[in-house]
């Protein structure tokens, strides 16, 4: 067919006009799927997280601890199926900016409850014969390049003192999503030194974790729990662990506004550079578009024509951005693994990606096609000579 | 219907432009028939509404009043679709300034208005080159309008003019960018559209030389003919 020969040749006519054009478009399409990806990753730990799993923490914050005692009586609430618990460390690892995430955990039922954590079985019981061991993730493991055996000291901050520890597995995730740069060991071992150094800080817990049998009751589960503790010394607030994990992510709402308005943002300017462009072409062939009417080309031919070269200018700047994407993605993963430990290029991304490239080229080119659909020939012909 | 019949018949036709708040009128009241096989010319001083009164007939504009119809089609009463397909099948242009497309070949040129038909690719092929034959420009097809030369753009332009075999021509100055060469060549080949071909010719020009190739002429003056 003519239609699309003349697409490909109309776009081509200003060369450079055209490449600084897919350029523009490209490089609104990488910072497009970049911004998305940071959200990705920044959501990544909710999509992870279970709606089978309820955490129990202080009602006054999450920095207040709950006795330990509580771990029976809501093991004895109907519906629970498991229970866990655990106390967020905060060790530093020889300096600040080697930052993880580290915790002490009930190990037994943390990792039945946790099954996207997945350690070799022989490691596994390694780790749960040894009050000392511990498991990090494979990225972890990989950063400080430990191996199995090897004696790792955390300074303590939140537990003062220099605590070591041995790594006795390593986990790796069920899937991408799962965060593989954490690092569990024994509460039991933590619980020791406390009772040592400050007894009145012993037997308490940060959080308990819980396994629910029917995720339709979890709600009421946690009615339950949060009603038992009520009116006592502490009382509970217990929700889903992803509303748990979202109340983390919230205090960085205001980061994640910013970024979705400036993705934003970024189509509306690619979109007033690919209107300009189109508009620009619109206005030097009206004449040739008159001359294809008069032989009885119609409206919707020129339509054809204006359209096409607007897609095929801005998919074309689609892929050339989504090819840069992905290496600047493995860039990121590497040199910035620590503060996203989960950063990866969603389908769903690149799916918007061409979403983002259609919508403008559409839009870019719905002006300039109803100026050429609709200019009287008579007209569109005096702009000629 | 016989041959006598005018294949063009123009009624009281008048036709104005509105330029902001005011009228400027172009034509008024014009009634004449244009025979088959004529080779019309139409002069007139610039701004007389020569190219307006072609573009009427020739479909691309519309009347204000009055009524045109050619091969028996009352055209002023279609539609702009039913107008694109009636000239896509039945008129053939040519242009002062060729209006070649610049991205597309001589050959390419030539085929457009056949991609608007159901032929085949093979048909289309048979049609462009008798096409391209009877202007003599076999040897050129797959050049690009700016590498051929004035003469040759206009000489493409007619090929593609001719290629659906329309029943009527119209030209708006066709010689008015050429030199004297050229335009004796492009009249040439009009001439022999009309006598070997039958094709009905309206001619619009400022070239007396162009003129006398016409069998008849009319003079068009602020919108109305002076008999000559
Ligand atoms: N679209 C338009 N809007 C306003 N006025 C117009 C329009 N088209 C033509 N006119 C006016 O109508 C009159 C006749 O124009 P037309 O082009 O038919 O003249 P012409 O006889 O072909 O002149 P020329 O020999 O210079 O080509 C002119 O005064 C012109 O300015
Ligand atoms: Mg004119």
């Amino acid at each position: 067919m003519i239609l699309p020969k003349m697409i490909m040749k109309n776009a081509f006519r200003r060369r450079v006009r055209t490449i600084l054009t897919i350029t523009a478009m490209g490089i609104a399409i990488l910072a497009f799927g970049l911004l998305r990806t940071v959200l990705t990753a920044w959501y990544s730990a909710v999509d992870a997280s279970s709606a089978s799993r309820l955490v129990t923490r202080s009602s006054v914050s999450i920095i207040f601890p709950l006795p330990l005692a509580y771990h029976e009586k809501i093991g004895h609430v109907s519906g629970v199926s498991r229970v866990s618990y655990g106390s967020w460390f905060g060790g530093i690892y020889i300096s600040e900016k080697n930052f993880f995430a580290n915790f002490a955990v009930e190990p037994a039922s943390y990792l039945d409850l946790y099954p996207e954590f997945v350690v070799p079985p022989g490691q596994k019981a390694d780790f749960l014969r040894d009050r000392r061991g511990f498991i990090a993730g494979k990225k972890l493991a990989d950063r400080f390049g430990w191996r199995l055996g090897d004696i790792v000291t955390l300074k303590g901050t939140i537990y003062p003192g220099d605590w070591d520890f041995v790594l006795r597995g390593i986990y790796t995730g069920l899937n991408r999503t799962v965060d593989e740069t954490q690092f569990f060991f024994h509460w039991d071992y933590l619980n020791e030194g406390v009772r040592k150094a400050y007894p009145a800080m012993a037997d308490e817990v940060g959080f308990f974790m819980i396994g629910v049998k029917d995720p339709n009751l979890s709600a009421e589960v946690a009615r339950e729990i949060d009603a038992m503790f009520a009116n006592s010394r502490a009382e509970t607030l217990t929700e889903s662990e992803r509303a748990f994990i979202m109340g983390f992510i919230s205090m960085s709402e205001a980061i994640v506004m910013v970024i979705r308005i400036v993705s934003l943002l970024v189509i509306v300017i690619i979109l007033a550079v690919v209107a300009n462009t189109m508009a620009m072409t619109t206005r030097e062939r009206i004449g040739e578009y008159a001359v294809l009417k008069t032989l009885g080309y119609r409206g919707s031919h020129i339509g054809v024509i204006i359209m096409g070269e607007a897609l095929l200018i801005t998919l074309s700047g689609c892929l050339l951005g989504i090819a840069v994407t992905f290496p600047m993605v493995r860039f990121f993963t590497t040199e910035l693994g620590q503060y996203f430990p989960v950063f990866f290029v969603e389908p769903l991304t690149i799916w918007l990606d061409f979403g983002v490239a259609i919508l403008v080229g559409a839009a870019a080119a719905v002006i300039p096609t109803r100026q050429a659909v609709r200019i009287r020939i008579a007209d569109g012909l005096r702009r000629i000579g | 219907m016989t041959d006598e019949y005018p294949i063009v018949r123009i009624t009281d036709v008048s036709k104005s432009y509105h330029r902001g708040s005011y009228v400027v009128p172009v034509l008024s009241d014009i009634t004449f028939d244009i025979a088959r096989g004529e080779f019309l010319a139409i002069m007139g001083p610039s701004g007389s509404g020569k190219s307006t009164l072609l573009n009427l007939i020739a479909g691309i504009d519309r009347v204000d009043a009055g009524s045109i119809t050619v091969g028996g089609q009352d055209i002023t009463a279609m539609n702009e679709t039913e107008l694109a397909l009636w000239r896509a099948d039945n008129v053939g242009f040519i242009f002062q300034f060729y209006n070649l497309i610049p991205v597309l070949t001589a050959y390419e040129n030539v085929e457009l208005p056949l991609h608007l038909t159901g032929l085949s690719r093979a048909a289309r092929r048979e049609h462009v080159q008798t096409a391209l034959a009877m202007v003599n420009l076999t040897e050129r097809m797959d050049h690009y309008p700016s590498q051929l030369s004035g003469g040759e753009q206009q000489r493409v332009a007619i090929a593609r003019a001719i290629v659906v075999d329309p029943a009527i021509l119209v030209a708006d100055e066709p010689t008015g960018d050429l030199d004297r060469a050229s335009a004796h060549d492009v009249l040439d080949l009009m001439e022999r559209l009309n006598t070997e071909l039958g094709k009905t010719i309206i001619m619009v020009t400022h070239d007396p030389h162009a003129a006398e190739r016409a069998h008849s002429m009319k003079h068009l003056e602020k919108g109305v003919f002076n008999s000559v």
